[in-house]
Order: C-alpha cells, then structure tokens, then sequence
C-alpha cells in the first residue's frame, strides 16, 4: 500500500516546524484537508525544496481551531480560508479571514466537504 | 489623499475570467489588492464519494477547459502509483504529446488575450489564428478542441497513427513558423515594452515565498517545473526549463512566447522517440493508500492528493491549481502600480478561475 512520508506535528508545535522549514528553504505548496471520522480532522501541510517534497500531518479533533501558519507564510492565506469554507475547520489568528465566505455565500451554514458529519460554520 | 475602492471584476472587458479584486486606490495608484472568490465555486473534488476512480477521470477533466488533459493525466497516474500500475512506454509518450499540445494552444490564447489588454488586437487575432490549428489537431486525434478525453488508469485510449503524427508534425512547422513571426512583435516592439517592462515586479525571492507556480514563478528567474521531475516520458525528452530574469509582465510574456516554441520542440522529439506498443495496462483491483502527485499545466504545478481505501469511492481527492497558487503573488504585484496597469498584471499570471474555484 502506497503511503504518505510524513512529520507528525500537533496544534502546539505546527507553527514552530512551518517556521523551521521556511528558515530552511522549503516552500509551501499548499495544505489539505481530510475528514477523517465523525471525531477528527487532519490537515497536512505539503513543502518542497529543489523538486524534493516533505509533508507535515496534523490530526486534531473536530471543533479545535487550530493555530493560523498565515502569519509565517502569506502564501497559505487563501489556502486556510478555503479549508474553512469547506470543512468549518477555524484558524486562530488567520489575519485576512473571509470567515467562510471565500467560495460561498453567506447563507450557506453548512460546511459542503465534509464526509462524516456535516459541520456547522462558528 | 482619500483613498477608494475600485471593484475590478468579475466582468470586465479584459478578462476572460471571473476574477474580482476591491482595489483600494489613491489617486491612481493602487494601494492594496483584496480578491473575492466564488463566482464559478464548484466543488468537484466532493463528487469523489459518488463517483468510483474510474468516471472522476471525466470529473477532474472539467475542472479546466484548457487543460483538461493535465488534469486527467496527473489524476490517473497518481491513481497508477497507488495501485503499482506499469504503463506502457507507448502511452506514455502519447501523453506527452496531448500534454504539449495543450500547452501550445494555452499559451497562444493566453498570448492573444494578452495583446488584447495592451490593446494590441491585431496581434490577438494573429495569435488565436494559429491556435485554431491545434485545436483542429486535438479534434482529429482525440475527438474533440477542449475537453481531450484520451487519459484512462493504465494508460491511453487513443492512438496515433503513423499518417497522424506526419500530419501533426506538418502542421507545428507551419504552427512554429507563424509564431515566429510574431516574436519581433511581442518582445521587441517599442510598445509592448512600453505597457510591460517593468510592470507588476515580482522579486525572485517573492515569487519563490509566496508559492508562485509556472510561468509566474520562472518569470521572476526560478528554474522550477514539474516536468523536471521526469514524469510520464520526460525521462526520454531533452527538457531545460525557461527562465527569464527580472520578474515583470515582459518577463512572464517572454516564458510563455518561448514556451509555446519549446513545446513544439516536444513534441517533435516526443513523435520521434515513441517506440511502437500497446498503449494500455488491464488491471484489477482498487485504489488503497496517500500519495501527492504533480505535473506541469500550462499555468504552473499542479497537484494532486489522492487518499484510497480499497474501495472504488477514493477517500479524497485535493486539487491544488497553478492559478490558486499565483493569487497571493498576484496580490503582492499590484501595489505601487496605476490603475491603468491592473488588467495586464492581472492577466500576466494567466488567471484560470475555473481551475481555482473547482
């Protein structure tokens, strides 16, 4: 079975390996979102450097807001909106949020990408 | 000076997408960019709990109309890794070929839509004049100018024939030759330099921080595409990137003119070097496992995130566009800059909204 070489990190120290990896010359490329169970969430943070690739994966339970990576790197701002806008997942310290409103409207409470449960905006 | 909010978007007489910026301006400069999204919001990657692997070939095809190919390639061959799926030499050199093609014809809309902008519009028609040849090439081949369906787990199901390849090779002589013509035009001209050079600067260091992606990215002089990684038969074709230095609109015009030409250099070499074969793999089974795969579309790198569990169904599929990845960058570009600039700068990351709002 095909799997995914990752570094496990947790809501305290994400922001500190992001930070590690751009002192070190790694670039973002962007962030996913699973919905794992009707408990958890995982969010993994995929970096490469010279066409190598690293990926961080985070697994946090639903309804945690997890820390915001924007402030370390801009270029993840548009990509934590969007997670927000379909799995509800909330960024602390997001500094340019569309609070759920980047793709859809403001009458849509429900968040469309989750699998297990369906989340509701907070 | 006060300052004011200028809507730019999402119907606009320059843009062939639905993008829109609240430009906040001073006089006639802007001062700060904001990109609202959602005008042709999809959600295609949900459509993986109800559509097995198979038929979300056709799904991720329609993320893009113009490169409705890359997509599907980078879809199945993340799906063949999965499941250790070997493909035939054969199929893919074939997909090199849809995939360059596609990257001609892009780059040609791109460069006519961009000479409009500029006002320049006879060299739009010129430009889009000899698109219509690779649109005709992608209808005789693959049944179709937009959505080219060739792609399939394990390989291809369209061929080439012999006739065909002649007659594609004929037609990128003539294809290469009018472009050509037009080089003098669109990097010399007084003009051109005039409404680009220098415009909408995005430093080397920016564009590499804020996830630039394709042309965006080695217009500001970073050597980065994802054909480097040898995928499907680019371990079997000469391939250097190209690169042009100062980061401005000329510089991302520039990648993209010679781009076009490169192109046609592959797939010459693509022709040439395809040994004769099947061009598919029969296989049983199902997806199970994560993998991240990418390949180059003629905005930038594009990404998938594919997780399997056994099923039919795969557990997530992530698409990660050139174009979502060349927001920030764009944002960054704008201010400084006047307000007449802002359809060519816009334009110069080649925005497709389709791709970005999936």
């Amino acid at each position: 079975m095909k799997t995914l070489d990752t570094i496990t990190v947790t809501p305290e120290t994400v922001v500190g390996e992001v930070a590690k990896l751009v002192t070190s010359g790694w670039r973002m490329i962007t962030m996913s979102c699973v919905d794992l169970s009707p408990e958890q969430f995982e969010v993994l943070y995929h970096f490469d450097k010279e066409l190598a690739e690293t990926h961080l994966r985070l697994t946090f339970p639903k309804g945690m807001a997890i820390p915001s990576v924007t402030p370390t790197l801009f270029m993840a701002v548009l990509v934590e909106n969007e997670i927000k806008d379909h799995f509800g997942v909330c960024f602390d310290g997001l500094p340019l949020d569309f609070d759920g409103k980047l793709y859809l409207e403001e009458e849509v409470k429900a968040t469309p990408f989750c699998k297990y449960s369906t989340g509701t905006k907070q | 000076m006060a300052r004011t909010i200028i809507p730019f978007g999402p119907q606009h007489p320059v843009l062939p997408e639905p993008i829109h910026l609240k430009l906040v301006v001073e006089d006639e400069i802007v001062k700060e960019a904001l990109p609202q999204l959602g005008y042709v919001h999809r959600g295609l990657e949900k459509l993986t709990e109800i559509r097995d692997f198979n038929q979300m070939i056709q799904i991720v095809e329609r993320v893009c109309g113009i490169c409705s190919k890359i997509h599907a390639m980078c879809f199945c061959q993340g799906v063949e890794e999965m499941m250790g799926i070997e493909v035939p030499e054969r199929a893919k050199f074939l997909r090199v070929i849809w995939s360059e093609l596609h990257r001609i014809h892009s780059h040609l809309l791109w460069l006519g839509l961009y000479a409009d902008a500029f006002g320049f519009e006879s060299v739009f028609m010129q430009f889009w004049r000899i698109r219509e040849k690779i649109m005709d090439i992608n209808e005789a081949t693959a049944g179709n100018r937009v959505i080219v369906s060739v792609n399939v787990v394990g390989g291809t199901r369209a061929d080439l024939s012999p006739e065909q390849c002649n007659w594609i090779l004929q037609e990128l002589d003539w294809v290469e030759k009018e472009t050509k013509r037009l080089q003098a035009v669109m990097l010399d001209d007084y003009t051109v330099k005039k409404r680009t050079v220098g415009v909408g600067v995005l430093t080397r260091e920016q564009a590499y921080a804020l996830g630039a992606a394709g042309p965006t990215l080695r217009g500001s002089g970073v050597a980065q595409d994802m054909r480097q990684f040898k995928y499907a038969a680019f371990d079997k074709i000469d391939f250097a990137p190209v690169t042009a230095p100062d980061g401005d609109c000329y510089s991302r015009g520039k990648v993209r003119f010679l781009e076009t030409l490169q192109s046609v250099d592959l797939v010459r070499q693509a022709i040439s070097r395809m040994p004769q074969g099947e061009i598919a793999t029969k296989f049983k089974g199902n997806p199970e496992g994560e993998l991240v795969t990418r390949v180059e579309q003629p905005r930038g790198e594009l990404l998938y995130y594919l997780k399997g569990n056994g099923t039919k169904f795969l557990e997530r599929v992530r698409i990660r566009t050139p174009t979502f990845a060349n927001i920030p960058p764009l944002l960054a570009m704008l201010p400084g800059c006047e307000l007449a600039d802002v359809p060519v700068i816009a334009l110069s990351i080649d925005p497709c909204i389709s791709c970005t709002e999936r």
